[in-house]
């Protein structure tokens, strides 16, 4: 019986065609939108974690300056660091796995008659597991090179394919503008960070190095710092601030003239700022689901006024009030499940498209899928309802009169 | 249909209004149209229901097709009070005791013949494979075979009645209850149909109730009542061969 009411309520609905694919427009636009939004918020998720983690993980940063203090960022006693301070963290600090201080600057690489202009950065062999770089080839300082400040450096993976393209840079020297270094490693790609910038467009070279023959100081730009798997890095940032309180001479009335950002709380604002926004996207498309019910209910409302004459043939053969009410909610049902099929499709195909449009993975969540087709089946029952009762309780006698 | 396993068959008519009111609106717009009628049909009595517009046989016909209710008397069809049961139960009794012809055919558009004769076994929970077979014959019965797939727009108003007539039928009801069926036909398709509903009438022993203007139709049914102001104005048995 349920399912010759299906067969009857598609038959109703392919009878006018045009009138019931504009009826489901809205629900399709709803479904498909909710769906792609959640999906692309979900690889946007996706994205921004993994990112973080390439970054380093229980990864500090400790700079000179008070951080972000309103428009501009005024900095009001930018005092760099020092090497020592570096070693006093080190050394004083217990639960960490690395301790790497870095300095950098603007900088031409040139290799034969190849030219590019990148960053190139001071830092020690901390920096590369701080940092989480993997040596695609060729090896790390070592320790005399360190010391000595010699001409050594690491590329990048979009440095070295910039200079050298398909050949083997390893052992040849470039020029950093006026410093001839020797090539000794080339690192492992890690693409575009979550704020498009490419991670891969650097040079490593000894701090010393960069602190003697090139920027020609002993500053200290920043500090990275990894704790130990298991411990807080939360309390790894009060020990730094402290200690380094302490080194400064700040007194307790002043403010700090430094600051640590851990990277951890990073990650968290920025998924859940991705996780807000992909609830606000959501709650957008699901409006529009709303407001594809309603065109539901009035087309049903219509149809009924329509077959009044109809319903009252029914009703006199001997239909009861209810099998009235189910046909006409069968087929609200029917027509916004429908749309909800096609939005699925249709939403799924737009994830994939905008994923791959913005660099996202394109994440699939089953759950969203079955919700938000449970959801347009729930919409033609709430808003096929009343219509539907609406046609059930004609008097037979009124309805068999309407012309 | 346990609705008259309680019943006296023998004892009651198949169909007996008594003293049975209708009013609508109240108060000084209070319109009566039905006064007090009072009427039994017997089991294969074929019935023709005369009398000027608004005499009250619309209302009367309504009221035995248990379309509506008396505001006062009682209906009892088969000893059974109509006026307590529920809108429902109503519909399950047309369901299973009433078949409906009505003036203007009232089919299902754009759905074929066999599938509107199907329609009231459909509620009635038959298997579609049952549906088909007693749509078919109901048809065959009403001399429409071989125009089972054709839809009302494509048949002549006389083939249209017939339809209705095979959709009445095909439930095997006790009444049928027709209203002016002939009214939109010309002559020859009205003696077709009033020949067929005759024939229904003797060999089926389905009772027939049957509203007409017309005397030429009226003079196929064995008996007929005449309304005026909504009451029986007088009432003419004609001898014929149900009596």
């Amino acid at each position: 019986m349920i399912w010759e009411t299906i067969l009857l309520a598609l038959r109703q609905i392919r009878r006018n065609v045009m009138r019931s694919s504009l009826t489901i427009l809205g629900i399709v636009i709803g479904v498909s939108a909710v769906i792609t939004m959640v999906t692309l918020g979900g690889g946007a998720t996706a994205k921004v974690t993994s990112d973080i983690a390439k970054l380093g993980t229980n990864l500090l940063l400790v700079r000179p300056g008070q951080g972000f203090r309103g428009p501009g960022g005024t900095r009001s006693t930018e005092d760099m660091f020092a090497v020592g301070d570096a070693e006093a963290i080190g050394r004083d600090i217990s639960g960490l796995s690395g301790v790497a201080p870095m300095a950098s600057q603007g900088t031409q690489a040139i290799y034969g008659n190849q030219n590019w202009s990148t960053t190139v950065t001071g830092s020690t062999n901390d920096y590369l597991e701080v940092r989480n770089w993997q040596l695609e080839k060729g090896r790390q300082f070592t320790g005399g090179e360190l010391r000595a400040g010699k001409a050594v450096c690491i590329l990048g993976a979009t440095v070295r394919k910039e200079l050298f393209g398909g050949l083997d840079p390893l052992g040849t020297t470039i020029r950093l503008e006026k410093l001839a270094c020797q090539v000794i490693g080339v690192l492992e790609s890690k693409g575009e960070s979550s704020f498009g910038t490419d991670q891969d467009d650097f040079v490593l070279i000894p701090l010393r190095t960069l602190q003697r023959r090139i920027a020609g100081n002993t500053d200290v730009s920043a500090i990275y710092v990894s704790a130990q798997d298991g411990v807080s890095t939360k309390k790894v940032e009060q020990d730094i601030e402290r200690l380094m309180r302490e080194r400064r001479h700040i007194s307790s009335a002043d403010e700090d003239n430094f600051h640590v950002r851990d990277m951890q709380e990073l990650v968290s604002t920025m998924t859940g700022t991705t996780r807000v926004l992909t609830g606000l996207l959501g709650a957008v498309a699901a409006v529009s689901l709303l407001v594809g019910g309603i065109g539901i209910m009035n087309i049903m409302l219509v149809s009924v006024t329509e077959r009044t004459r109809e319903i009252g043939i029914r009703l006199a053969i001997g239909a009861l009030e209810r099998d009235v009410l189910i046909q006409f909610l069968v087929e609200a049902v029917v027509l916004s499940s429908s749309g909800g099929l096609i939005g699925v499709l249709l939403g799924i195909v737009g994830a994939i498209v905008g994923a791959r449009f913005l660099g996202v993975p394109f994440v699939f969540d089953p759950g969203i899928v079955v919700i938000s087709f449970a959801v347009s089946g729930a919409v033609g029952v709430l808003f096929g309802y009343f219509p539907a009762r609406r046609a059930g309780q004609l008097d037979p006698i009124e309805a068999l009169r309407h012309e | 249909m346990n609705m008259t396993s309680s019943n006296q068959k023998g004892n009651h008519p198949l169909i007996e209004l008594q003293d049975v009111s209708k009013v609508y609106g109240a108060g000084a717009a209070a319109m009566h149209a039905l006064r007090r009628v009072a009427l039994s049909i017997d089991e294969g009595e074929f019935v023709a229901v005369m009398g000027p517009s608004g005499s009250g046989k619309s209302t009367c016909m309504n009221i035995l097709g248990c379309l509506d209710t008396p505001t006062m008397g009682a209906y009892l069809f088969e000893g059974v009070d109509v006026g307590g049961l529920s809108r429902d139960q109503r519909a399950v009794l047309r369901r299973n005791y009433l078949g409906f012809v009505f003036q203007g055919y009232n089919l299902l558009n754009r759905t074929s013949a066999l599938e509107n004769v199907e329609l009231p076994l459909i509620y009635r929970g038959v298997s579609a494979t049952e549906r088909r077979e007693r749509a078919e014959q109901a048809l065959e019965a009403v001399g429409l075979n071989g125009w089972e797939s054709h839809t009302p727009g494509e048949l002549s108003g006389g083939q249209q009645q017939r339809v209705a007539i095979a959709r009445a039928i095909v439930t095997s009801p006790k009444v049928l209850l027709a209203d002016e069926p002939t009214g939109n036909l010309d002559s020859a398709r009205s003696c077709e149909i009033m020949e067929l509903l005759t024939r229904l009438n003797h060999e089926r022993r389905i009772t027939i109730v049957m509203v007409t203007h017309e005397r030429d139709m009226a003079a196929y049914a064995t008996r007929v009542i005449r309304f005026l102001d909504g009451a029986v104005h007088s009432e003419k048995q004609d001898g014929g061969t149900s009596e």
